[in-house]
């Protein structure tokens, strides 16, 4: 048997339990971000957003719906990674793919994989209850999905870099807590830059999640804060970099070995 | 073609420890060979790199002459590992641990279900394979554990510690196991604190202490360095105490059951007769066992 196709099927094995791991667990999993985002809709776009009148030229519960299904992916992909990645140290079956002849890239992919499935999943139950609310219109199709997907694999490997670096469970949640929601809440989901102070305007440049957000936004409205071709190459740039990183700890040990 | 070569193989960990200061050692394919050594001696490090899941620090180990510095993933192929504490999802299936393992190895769903029921069954497992791990008695999990190993059809099956804490009869059933694997041509390395499992399974033996290996040779041989053989013997009548017999050590375990300790130079039938001489009439007799226990304590006594 050629090495791709084994390979292939080593990938296709850890996708395969990641995907049964968070449909098994579903009530943890999918329900959760579901129940959220239809509370915000409710509280900012429902009850609140007719207050605000528009936003970006659109009612205010169109403006932060690409955010919050932006917001689902990211947390679900993240999650995902992390502590699935976690656990496998945890209870040491980590160990049954660290034996096996497939290269750490595939046990990367493999991962990061499973974290875009759950990302991508919840963002589509996300999108699904914001029809409740609203009725969507995507302006650029392709340009949604991509910058969704790329979201996902994205924060699917910082997910799993907190997964390496873990050494107990307080260290997977420390990440999610004390950077990504700040960060999230504060790229953009709820309110154009140009609301903000000049110098907050800067400060919110340095946030990778503004440019998802906005990238996100532009696919489904049309219009963002920053030209979508900017978002793009910040995506993918920090990809490539986690991905080097990440791929680089798996193949040294680091974390994972003694 | 040698199952395993170790050359000089040395491991540091970050806190300073020096697990393995040196190690060299050859496994013959096909071998059924013994690691014995005391708690802390090296063991599983030596195992751990082997497997990968340690970093050396320096040296060479080649698996059916595949280096694992150069060829990593084909010496791994190679080899099945039954680690000595339990390392499953404590919340997946037994049949998912199994098939998952195999396809970590490239192995098709398919072919795997059907090993799957095979080695299941064997280790008889196969009425658990619906059951969480989590749920499975101590023994079980070890059970599940050389099944996941033997999924992918290895060359070598290295076994850490595999009946520790094991009751008698699955300890014996899984001697048995293991004999019928490796007979199939399986090269089994095996390390144990359970001296009589490495004497009754085991044709090579190394016995590591302190991170060097301080005995390299077959059980055989190093039963044969011990000069003594002891007995135990139980007598019809009530013995008031032990019996003297020349050049024989004799205890006396209760009132019909002596223990008599003798060179090898004096045959069993200068034994009986003396015994006879003396009114002593033996209804049972039996080895004692646990001849390797007592030369492992001197070699690492020695060694001190």
């Amino acid at each position: 048997m050629s090495r791709i196709k084994q390979n292939s099927i080593a990938l296709y094995t850890i996708l395969y339990r990641e995907i049964v791991r968070f449909i098994r667990i579903w009530s943890q999993t999918l329900l959760p971000p579901v129940i959220s985002i239809a509370l915000y809709f409710i509280i900012f776009g429902s009850l609140i957003g007719p207050r605000i009148g528009q936003m970006g030229g659109v009612s205010y519960i169109d403006y932060i719906v690409p955010g919050l299904i932006m917001m689902a992916i990211i947390t679900s992909a993240y999650t995902n990674v992390v502590f699935s990645f976690f656990s496998s140290k945890f209870q040491r079956n980590i160990e049954e793919m660290l034996v096996s002849p497939m290269p750490s890239s595939v046990i990367l992919w493999g991962f990061v994989l499973g974290g875009v499935v759950r990302g991508v999943c919840v963002g589509i139950l996300v999108t699904g209850v914001s029809l409740f609310f609203t009725k969507l219109e995507v302006a650029y199709f392709w340009i949604t999905i991509l910058v969704g997907v790329l979201t996902a694999v994205l924060f699917s490997l910082a997910g799993l870099l907190n997964g390496i670096f873990a050494k107990k469970f307080d260290d997977v949640n420390i990440v999610p807590t004390f950077i990504l929601s700040p960060l999230t809440y504060l790229g953009g989901i709820f309110y154009p830059i140009s609301l903000l102070p000049e110098f907050w305007q800067g400060v919110t440049h340095a946030n990778p999640i503004f440019y998802m957000v906005n990238a996100f936004r532009y696919g489904m409205l049309g219009h963002s804060d920053v030209k979508v071709e900017v978002a793009f190459v910040v995506i993918i740039g920090f990809i490539v970099l986690m991905y080097g990183l990440s791929l680089w700890l798996l193949k040294k040990g680091i974390g994972i070995k003694t | 073609m040698k199952a395993l070569t170790i050359k000089n193989l040395k491991k540091t960990y970050p806190n300073g420890l020096a697990a393995l200061k040196g190690i060299d050692l050859e496994v013959e394919q096909g071998e059924f060979f013994a690691v014995l050594g005391p708690n802390g001696a090296g063991k599983t490090t030596t195992i751990g790199v082997i497997t990968s899941l340690v970093n050396k620090t320096s040296g060479q180990v080649s698996v059916f002459d595949y280096d694992i510095d150069n060829n990593v993933e084909m010496a791994k192929s190679c080899i099945g590992l039954v680690p000595q504490e339990f390392n499953f999802g404590l919340f997946e299936r037994v049949i998912d641990i199994i098939v998952n393992q195999a396809g970590y190895y490239g192995i098709s769903r398919k072919i795997a279900l059907e090993r799957a029921e095979l080695y299941l069954t064997k280790l008889g497992l196969w009425d658990k394979r619906d059951e969480q791990s989590k749920n499975l008695s101590g023994g079980l999990k070890r059970r599940l554990m050389i099944a996941r190993a033997l999924i992918h059809e290895p060359k070598m099956l290295i076994l850490d510690e595999p009946t520790a804490g094991v009751d008698i009869e699955l300890r014996r059933s899984m001697w048995t196991f293991l004999r019928e694997i490796n007979n199939q041509g399986t090269t089994i390395i095996l390390t144990t604190h359970y001296l009589e499992e490495a004497e009754s399974l085991c044709r090579g033996i190394a016995i590591i202490d302190k991170g060097l290996i301080i005995e390299d040779t077959t059980v055989k041989e190093l039963l044969s360095r011990l000069n003594t053989e002891s007995i135990i013997l139980d007598v019809k009548y009530p013995l008031t105490g032990p019996p003297q017999i020349t050049d024989c050590d004799t205890e006396w375990v209760d009132e019909t059951t002596l223990e008599i300790t003798f060179p090898k130079k004096i045959s069993l039938n200068d034994i009986f007769k003396e015994l006879s001489k003396q009114h002593i009439e033996v209804i049972s007799m039996r080895n004692k066992t646990n001849r390797l226990e007592q030369l492992f304590f001197n070699l690492i006594q020695w060694q001190k």
